[in-house]
């Protein structure tokens, strides 16, 4: 039961700015992601909220409390780390019951609690092995474990997956998005993906340089981005941006269209270009198509869409989901 | 059939350097045994004889043997204790971040450079002298008989020496070691809730284990050979307080020009050693396996 509050928070290191001053407000229970390129100052937030760096400015309360200055034990959240972080020399039962051992709980408890974390996260069977005997997708279970026997107020995933390839990744999405399910715990994620941030959050929050570019639920971001950076960053493959003329025709700086939302046509078309790479996914088809001023975009096609690297085609964007955007990259309208 | 040859020829290659080491240390070994059966005085060249275990018997009988080994094995573990203990105080404190750090660094290292018997010397001359050594200047400030160290604790002293020398070497592995410990495994700690004592004892410590065994290995070779210490500054003695096996067998040879009888010395340190080496092994040899 926990819902965080950053007020006016910054964070510098010497002269360089890492977040210039940022408000934000987690709710109880929500599954929020923070997403931004590499340097854009999301683990850095995260590890303020986890107590891990000291705030440069402004206050970080967690249920109302001033939580600014405790030290990030008594903060009541877990975390769950890049490298996952286990204590090499211990057994996976030593791991996930240290944070309980640490608060000095008696020895029937802390089984029965490893137990039961153990159970959920299906590691009954690897309890005395170390962690370097484990797989990856393994040691990320039990650095999770190691979160939850804590009961914590919230969790804080610092790019768990980045480690794992791409199919253990899907899995463990899943797996986390299940155990928010089922825990109904806060849970603030970070990650760069945001395929990621896409599938699982209940609030996605874009960061650039520090700065909070947008909040809301995926499809909000999704449908209604608030600048040329929102628009870009989410949804994949990325948004189209055209400037010059074809921009000027709907009076805006830069014009923007989603890959999915082109139709291709071989006859007729808004836009007329010369098709590039086509890549056959069996869903889906993405054919990148130079248009006849010199830009290259990228247009989704039916699953077995028939065609081939230098044919002619059409492109029309669908009715009311073209972006317009102004000199500064804010939206229009 | 490739592997197999490769095989072949990389034996081939180290064997040069395998035999090299192998007569490197059989010759000295096999001279040492032969002359320990022989009646052999530098004062009478030429006399030699056979003479059984006479010269084991002679050794063994020696006042000062027992007391020796202990000294020996007090040396050892004195030091042991010293060095690996401060090495890793000195090694948290280097590891913290601090304005001069690699200079603090080097003063830190600079007492490995400093040979042995200059070591002794210095502590013995200008350090722990009665007259006009620092350890006196402070007792007579506080108003205290100075002490005189090498005639009322010399064990003690030549401990206090060799751990100065040694403990450099120990800080500078141990540091090592510590910086290749994982930050975010002591962040973690930190989440988990565990103070600065639990994550030294749970975490720090065991990440350590290994580069304290390899301090222990490596020191236990060196300072079961101690000598050059105790023959600028105690001589051994009063008595027999501050003589090791190395240094009864240097009397033995040089003092008493009984070759023969040193050689047998010799084999008991040998043996000493391969004692200590087995007990070491089973102890700590574990945390090289990792």
């Amino acid at each position: 039961m926990s819902q965080i509050t950053l007020r006016n928070v910054s964070k510098r290191f010497g002269d360089i700015v890492i977040i210039p001053g940022l408000d934000l407000v987690i709710e109880d229970g929500e599954f929020v992601v923070f997403v931004g390129p590499s340097g854009c100052g999301k683990s850095t937030l995260l590890r303020l909220i986890a107590g891990l760096e000291d705030v440069s400015g402004g206050t970080i309360s967690i249920d109302g409390k001033d939580c600014t200055n405790t030290p990030p034990a008594q903060r009541g959240l877990a975390m769950v780390f890049q490298s996952y972080a286990l204590y090499p020399h211990m057994s996976v039962r030593q791991n996930i019951g240290f944070p309980l051992k640490m608060a000095g709980q008696d020895k029937a408890t802390i089984d029965r609690k490893v137990a039961g974390a153990a159970a959920t996260l299906n590691l009954t069977d690897y309890l005395d092995r170390r962690p370097r005997e484990l797989s990856g997708g393994q040691r990320q279970r039990v650095a999770i474990g190691r979160a939850i026997v804590r009961e914590p107020k919230g969790f804080l995933f610092d790019e768990p997956l980045s480690n794992l390839d791409a199919a253990l990744r899907v899995n463990m999405r899943l797996e986390i998005s299940e155990l928010h399910q089922q825990l109904k715990t806060t849970m603030i994620y970070v990650t760069h993906d945001q395929v990621e941030a896409m599938t699982m959050a209940d609030k996605i929050v874009v960061l650039n340089r520090g700065r909070v570019e947008q909040v809301g639920s995926p499809l909000e971001l999704y449908r209604r981005p608030a600048n040329l950076f929102v628009a870009g960053f989410i949804g994949s493959p990325k948004m189209n941006f055209l400037t010059g003329a074809a921009a000027g025709s709907h009076g805006a700086a830069t014009i923007g269209v989603r890959p999915e939302h082109l139709r291709i046509s071989k006859e007729s078309g808004a836009l007329r270009g010369v098709a590039g790479v086509a890549e056959h996914l069996g869903s889906d088809t993405f054919v990148h198509v130079k248009l006849d001023d010199g830009s290259i975009i990228t247009a989704r096609g039916t699953g077995e869409y028939p065609v081939e690297h230098g044919d002619t085609v059409w492109l029309t964007p669908e009715e009311g989901r073209t972006y317009r955007f102004d000199q500064q990259g804010a939206v229009i309208g | 059939m490739a592997t197999e040859n490769t095989k072949t020829l990389a034996r081939a290659m180290m064997a040069p350097s395998v035999i090299m080491l192998l007569v490197w240390m059989i010759v000295p070994l096999a001279m040492t045994l032969w002359f320990s059966f022989q009646n052999y005085n530098l004062l009478t060249p030429g006399n030699n004889s056979f003479a059984g275990f006479f010269n084991y018997q002679y050794f063994y009988t020696d006042p000062a043997f027992f007391q020796s080994i202990w000294n020996t094995l007090l040396l050892v573990v004195g030091v042991l204790l010293i060095t690996v203990i401060g090495g890793i105080g000195l090694a948290l404190l280097l590891d913290q971040p601090i304005y001069g750090q690699g200079v603090a660094r080097i003063l830190v290292i600079s007492p490995f450079f400093v040979m042995p018997p200059v070591a002794a010397l210095i502590w013995k001359n200008m350090i722990m002298h009665p007259g006009y050594g620092v350890f006196a200047d402070i007792a007579r400030f506080f108003g205290v008989q100075p002490v005189d160290w090498f005639a009322q604790a010399p064990l003690f002293s030549i401990i206090v020496i060799v751990a100065w020398q040694w403990l450099p070497f120990a800080t500078l592995i141990l540091l090592t070691a510590l910086q290749s410990l994982d930050g975010e495994q002591k962040e973690a700690a930190e989440m988990d809730g565990a103070g600065f004592i639990s994550r030294f004892w749970y975490l720090t410590l065991p990440h350590l284990a290994r580069a304290i065994t390899v301090v222990v290995l490596i020191q236990t070779i060196f300072l079961l050979g101690i000598y050059a210490e105790i023959l600028v500054t105690t001589n051994g003695g009063p008595g027999f307080a501050s003589t090791n096996l190395p240094f009864l067998i240097y009397k033995t040879a040089r003092l008493s020009f009984d070759a023969g009888g040193a050689a047998a010395g010799g084999v008991i340190a040998v043996v000493l050693a391969n004692i200590v080496a087995f007990f070491l092994m089973r102890a700590v040899g574990k945390n090289l396996d990792r």
